[in-house]
């Protein structure tokens, strides 16, 4: 293989690992926003706490990497049906700037609690041996931990894919997305379908920053960093679309992968840049309607 | 709301008692309360109070500066923003390179080429940004700030990159007054500015621009059916808002005479923020209240714990969206009208 060659599937291979995990984390805010037109802040900090929890199950309970992803996507969406009903059911009405205030509050009230119990240090998992070193792929090597969150990603989607587009609930969501107020006006509960999707969504959320301790290592700060990457997958994607949100995600982790390869030190231009040019020509989105 | 009736009145105003009503009405609003005295007193009481805190006591009046101009965009006009420390950081930048590259010392002027640096800025960024709303608004200014940090990061042999640009040097203020070490000189100095400011944006809020601009915020739909330059209303004020915050920027370089890529973090968006909405957004004094509280907590809790202090910043923010969305100020006028007798309807 040329040198050329090698570089561009590095690139795509690195990429589309990273898109997974932006699209993993980032599909349940994109349908909670896009049923309700809630902007929760607050998301990134679902994931933060699901990968201290898959942290502590590993460390403290001996609980096996996979078991831990599960039972961290349970906890945390059950978790969240709470805050849900506590906090964001108060504020479906409200103006954008509260919810903006009262998503920020919590994601702040998150980070300190966390660095309080975890310290602000990077934290890192022991992953199971067939998880770490190489896998051989058409006579290439690729890491064994990417290959796996591709996988899990390619999982994910066509469950997704199948809840959305075949069943009578995925149907309902469809609906109200669409027209929120004629959804309602034929008997769809959207309350109860908000609080359900916003449970899966933050617990794909939790799911997420599982699977993200080994790429990225584990900070408090975590709900706050990689939230602007979260707010951009949707806003490119377009709210509520669950094709416009796993594209978003391909385009941004693609680019931002190869921004940083061909140019390490403007790396972090590219993502930003990309966003705001597909923003400026389309503002709601890839597959957003106006 | 009242704001939205005057506003469409004196602009479809036929009857010419219509347009004096109007304006009579504006008039009452613009003239100054006694209570308006307060905050200028007991900033100069504080100077005499706390001679050996004034180095604190300059930075607070910088973010009452700072969040002063996020209440010109947000609280009067409505523009929701995540990236306003864009400004802040563009002014502060400012400030610093004019003095580190350019050689030019003096201060006031200094103040000048940043407001029309972060003028420039915010005008440019507006014309495009402000067709946007909602998420995408949220989205792209909070992009674009972190571009900005990100070519700061980028142009290191210019801006310093993270560590910043230390070590500052100013000639004296008007050329007679030498900066001292307890920072007496730089708290007036802020104050002054303050002041300048404040009177101008007070101007702007209660004349018949501010009175479209909460019409803006109020019904933007309506606006644009009496005719309403929309857009360029928003972008007027989003530029003087801007300038503002590049002018408060630029003290917060002057004063501590260093400046890091810092001023750009989200955290300055989101703290200038909390600190318009604790307060009070859309009613002038807020900016005051919030940035006294904010700065006299942070300063107090920090010294604890950060994580005590990132707590408090959070509970804050829920208390106040939750049970005082008015503000610490509006809570207040709210527990005054319980004890006076006329209560409005």
């Amino acid at each position: 293989m040329s040198a050329t060659t090698n570089i561009i599937v590095s690139i795509l291979f690195e990429g589309l690992a990273y898109a997974m995990f932006l699209f993993i984390v980032s599909v349940g805010l994109s349908v909670t926003m896009g049923l309700m037109g809630f902007v929760n802040l607050a998301h990134g900090a679902f994931a933060m706490a699901g990968g201290y929890l898959v942290l502590t199950a590993m460390r403290s309970y001996d609980v096996p990497f996979f078991a831990a992803l599960a039972l961290t996507f349970v906890i945390v969406g059950a978790a969240s049906v709470v805050f849900e009903r506590v906090f964001y059911a108060r504020l479906y009405k409200a103006t954008e700037l509260d919810q903006v205030l009262l998503t920020i509050g919590l994601a702040f009230m998150a980070i300190a609690t966390y660095t309080y119990l975890y310290g602000p240090r990077p934290q890192t998992i022991v992953l199971p041996d067939y998880l770490t070193g190489q896998v051989d792929i058409l006579s290439r090597d690729f890491p064994a931990y990417r290959v796996f969150v591709i996988a899990v990603g390619a999982a994910l989607i066509a469950v997704l894919w199948y809840a959305f587009d075949r069943t009578n609930v995925g149907a309902k969501i469809r609906a109200a997305v669409d027209n929120r107020r004629m959804a309602q006006s034929i008997g769809i509960n959207v309350d109860r379908l908000f609080t359900l999707t916003f449970a899966v969504g933050s617990g794909l959320a939790a799911l997420g920053g599982g699977l993200a301790i080994d790429l990225f290592g584990l900070t408090p700060s975590f709900a706050v960093l990689y939230l602007v990457f979260f707010l951009l997958v949707v806003a490119v994607g377009g709210l509520g679309s669950l094709k416009g949100t796993l594209l978003a995600a391909i385009l941004l982790g693609v680019s931002d992968t190869a921004g940083k390869y061909v140019y390490a030190g403007a790396g972090g231009f590219i993502i930003y840049a990309v966003a705001m040019l597909v923003l400026l020509i389309k503002p709601a989105g890839l597959y957003g309607r106006d | 709301m009242a704001a939205t009736d005057t506003t469409i009145t004196a602009a479809t105003a036929a009857a010419p008692g219509a347009r004096a009503r109007a304006a009579a009405y504006l008039g009452r609003r613009h003239r100054f309360k006694p209570w308006e005295l307060l905050p200028w007193l007991l900033a100069l009481a504080a100077f005499f109070v706390f001679p050996d805190r004034m180095v604190f006591g300059s930075q607070v009046l910088l973010m009452v500066l700072f969040a002063l101009s996020l209440d010109l965009i947000l609280g009067f006009a409505g523009i929701v923003s995540l990236g306003h420390a864009a400004f802040f950081g563009i002014g502060a930048y400012t400030a610093a390179l004019v003095t580190l590259r350019g050689g030019w010392e003096e201060p006031i002027s200094g103040l000048l080429i940043a407001a029309a640096v972060a003028a420039f800025a915010g005008a440019a960024s507006g014309w495009v940004l402000l067709r946007y709303r909602g998420l995408t608004l949220l989205v792209l200014t909070l992009a674009t700030t972190i571009m900005l940090q990100e070519l700061g990061n980028l142009l290191r042999d210019i801006t310093g990159g993270y560590d910043g640009l230390p070590g500052l040097v100013y000639t004296p203020l008007l050329g007679v007054f030498d900066y001292d070490l307890y920072g007496h000189v730089n708290y007036l100095y802020a104050l002054a500015v303050l002041f300048v400011l404040f009177m101008a944006v007070r101007v702007i809020v209660y004349s018949p621009f501010g009175q479209t601009l909460a019409g803006i915020r109020e019904n933007v739909a309506r606006m644009h059916a009496i005719g309403s330059p929309v857009h360029l209303r928003l972008l007027v004020v989003y530029t003087i808002s801007a300038a503002i915050a590049g002018v408060a920027g630029a003290l917060f370089t002057q004063t501590n005479q260093y400046v890091t890529l810092g001023v750009f973090d989200f955290d300055n968006s989101a703290g200038v923020m909390v600190m318009l909405i604790l307060g009070g957004a859309g009613r002038l004094y807020g900016a005051f209240v919030g940035a006294v509280i904010y700065m006299v907590l942070q300063d107090t809790l920090s010294k604890i714990s950060p994580q005590y202090w990132q707590f408090a910043v959070g509970l804050m923010l829920v208390l106040t969206v939750l049970f005082a969305r008015r503000g610490l100020l509006g809570l207040l006028e709210d527990t005054g009208r319980l004890f006076t007798r006329e209560r409005k309807p």
